[in-house]
């Protein structure tokens, strides 16, 4: 490192932490969701440099639908007792007991159900200020316009046609009783840049993200994990393909990749001539309810 | 995989560039962002087959590139845009990151938004309309941000028949335009390209073979990021506090922050503002261990030598080398909400960590922004336009010019009864 230049994954780090400090200094009671997956697993990391050497001065909130995978949650729970953070874990029970699915639901209700509302109670239970998500801007077209600090209503709702300017980095944090602030540290991060810092940094992972063989089945163009029966319409027949998961969500309804990528390396190399979007295999992404249509409810 | 793909996402050392176009629909803007895309790979083809899709339906030649930068659906619905997006790519060189700001309604207020963390801007023209009242628009508020490179992109070069003269009588309309602006410094480039058919954008083409300059993707890679930061004056605004308490560092406390300008090394004679406390750096700490020297714009967290009071707001900077510390300063305001600015109305600002009650206690003048004339005693600042005005503060606040410093120079206003960010200020 010379005096004078970083790198453009330093350059984003330092953003990241500066933005990070800013919610900790400015709100009462942030947290911290936390997904599980790749985006989350950087944004987590960028906390602990941002605040060390002191502890993690939030939780992390696990919103759970109850259709991760089985690694999912044994490496969150790993994890969580490794770095020492607290993790608070909440799922719209109510609906998971009345047997809520997206194949009897449709995709919308599901969601709807499971992650917005799931995510809005336990916000409300928590009486957290501040909720810090690991988005990012190149995801979906509708994140590209979203703040950095995005101002929510009493509703949770987001409304993008009336924003909060934001300038240099100076971000407005005044809220209202009731409102609320979503924030993206890793907003400007791209799916590359994600990749490339969990090599540099050596940041552990869902092993998901690794090619390995595994039951699947074939629908349309997606790869659909068969782990679990109840992922299978009626005909479908499960089997063994190499594959891998670029980006992870609920069991149902995140499709896996072709791919031998088994080490850091090969994905990172993967990655660099991917052609299609990550987001193609996130069924929830399709169809006539959009991201949008769900950011504007409350969802992540 | 190719051998240029290969060395492209190798290279996890690249730059970051972020810059921001200004020019409006008509001009080719989203198809110019669109040719960047799609030229350097920026975009997937799940996204690009859908551009191509609507594009069919439409019936128009290279609207795939416009559309793929469509964003809400509103805009989809009513062909506008409504706000800032923020756009990516990457090239062996770069990193880069586009703001892309729409042309016509709240104008301004958005064009400043995303001028505000530009290293460059390309101002757009149409070549077939020449320098229009809005090219001078687009001029004035990159000058007025401090965005340190300005491309001049003459568009649409493919509709005049690539023809030298039109670029440049287009370029000393601009540059007579350009040296008025009373705004010093700052390095300007003019390029003639057709984002529609790709000369000069990423690839040179074969139409312009009297051109000798860099590619706009070129001029992009080569421009220096660091032109942005102040790299003389250390400027260390206080975020937080780090008191862990915890057995092996019952002791600690660090000041958190990131180095706005400027580099400091381990014991450096450093003053605290707006309290002048004085003390020397004891230790950089980051996750990483202990460094000797940090510099601008790392995140790290400082200790200093004595235990002094300091606590967010604050700001550490060399005893050597002081910003000033003041209760009123005259400032250029953007204005940015529906509610006109009212002079003699208290507001809040949120300059570097500190949030600060203020009053507005003069507006003097209000710029044409299309003519550049001084209008004295407009009365009000109504939404999208700017103004000097002058400010006192409830209490005292250490900061630089605008032109010298950006991360210490500029300022938002809150309303602190809305709580709605209301306007930009750059501090004179």
């Amino acid at each position: 490192m010379t005096v004078g230049s970083l790198t453009h994954l330093q350059t984003l780090e330092a953003e990241s932490i500066h933005i990070m400090r800013e919610v900790v200094a400015e709100f009462r009671n942030p947290v911290m969701l936390y997904s599980v997956g790749k985006d989350s697993s950087v944004m987590l990391h960028l906390a602990r440099k941002a605040f060390a050497p002191g502890p993690l001065p939030f939780s992390l909130l696990h919103v759970d639908t109850g259709y991760k995978f089985k690694e999912m949650y044994e490496f969150r729970d790993w994890y969580a007792k490794e770095i020492g953070a607290k993790l608070i874990v909440y799922r719209n029970e109510e609906a998971i007991a009345a047997g809520a699915h997206p194949l009897k639901l449709g995709v919308a209700r599901c969601c709807g159900a499971l992650k917005t509302k799931a995510l809005l109670d336990a916000l409300a239970a928590g009486g957290y200020d501040a909720a810090m998500g690991g988005a990012r801007r190149d995801e979906e077209r509708s994140r590209a316009k979203e703040r950095i600090f995005s101002f929510r209503d009493e509703f949770g709702q987001w409304d993008p046609k009336s924003q909060r300017p934001e300038l240099w980095d100076l971000y407005n944090c005044r809220i209202h009783e009731g409102e609320s602030i979503r924030v993206f540290p890793i907003s400007n991060w791209t799916e590359m840049d994600i990749w490339q810092y969990i090599k540099l940094e050596n940041i552990p992972i869902v092993p998901l993200y690794y090619a390995k063989e595994r039951p699947m089945v074939k629908r349309g163009t997606m790869l659909i994990p068969a782990d679990d029966a109840g992922n299978l319409k009626p005909g479908e027949v499960a089997e063994n393909v190499l594959c891998r998961f670029r980006t992870l969500g609920c069991s149902p309804c995140t499709g896996a990749v072709y791919s031998s990528a088994d080490n850091i390396d090969d994905i990172v190399a993967e990655s660099a001539i991917a052609t299609r979007s990550e987001r193609e295999t996130r069924i929830i992404d399709h169809g006539s309810n959009s991201m949008e249509d769900k950011k504007k409810e409350g969802y992540f | 995989m190719n051998a240029i793909d290969k060395t492209i996402f190798d290279a996890a050392d690249t730059e970051l560039l972020r810059f921001t176009t200004a020019g409006s629909v008509d001009d080719g803007k989203s198809t110019l962002i669109g040719r960047l895309l799609v030229d350097t790979k920026g975009v997937f083809e799940d996204q690009l087959d859908a551009a191509k899709s609507v594009e069919e339906k439409k019936g128009a030649k290279g609207a795939h590139l416009a559309l793929l930068t469509d964003g809400l659906q509103a805009e989809r619905e009513q062909g506008i845009t409504i706000d800032v997006a923020y756009r990516y790519f990457a090239t062996p060189k770069r990193k880069f990151i586009i703001a892309d700001t729409p042309g016509h309604e709240q104008y301004t207020r958005n064009m400043v938004t995303g001028a505000s963390t530009a290293h460059l801007a390309i101002i757009l023209i149409d070549a077939r309309k020449g320098v229009l009242t809005q090219s001078r628009r687009h001029a004035y508020i990159s000058r007025l941000l401090g965005i340190p490179h300005i491309v001049v992109a003459i568009n649409k070069m493919d509709l005049v028949d690539y023809a030298q003269e039109v670029f440049e009588q287009i370029r000393r309309d601009f540059s007579e335009f350009y040296s008025k602006l009373g705004l010093a410094g700052g390095d300007i480039t003019f390029i003639p390209i057709s984002a529609l058919e790709g000369d000069m954008v990423v690839e040179r083409g074969d139409k312009m073979p009297w051109y000798q300059g860099k590619t706009l993707l070129g001029k992009l890679e080569s421009a220096p990021v660091t032109g942005k930061i102040n790299a003389e004056d250390f400027r260390f605004p206080v975020q937080l506090v780090s008191r862990p308490q915890t057995e092996e560092l019952h002791d600690f406390r660090g000041y958190m922050g990131r180095i706005e300008s400027g580099s400091c090394r381990v014991g450096d004679a450093v003053t605290v503002l707006p309290s002048g406390l004085t003390s020397r750096i004891k230790e950089i700490v980051t996750w990483e261990g202990s460094l000797q020297e940090a510099f601008a714009p790392m995140s790290v967290t400082l200790t200093l030598e004595d235990e002094r009071d300091i606590s967010r707001g604050d700001m550490i900077v060399h005893s050597d080398n002081q910003p000033r510390v003041a209760k009123e300063f005259d400032a250029m305001l953007c204005w940015m909400h529906e509610t006109p600015l009212q002079p003699g109305k208290k507001y809040l600002i949120k300059h570097a960590t500190s949030t600060v009650k203020v009053m507005v206690s003069a507006l003097s003048h209000r710029v044409d922004i299309n003519t550049l004339e001084h209008l004295p005693d407009p009365g009000e600042l109504k939404m999208n336009e700017i103004g000097k005005v002058s400010l006192k503060l409830l209490k005292p606040m250490a900061c630089d010019p605008y032109r010298d410093n950006r991360a210490t120079g500029g300022f938002i206003v809150i309303d602190d009864f809305t709580n709605q960010t209301v306007g930009a200020g750059m501090i004179e």
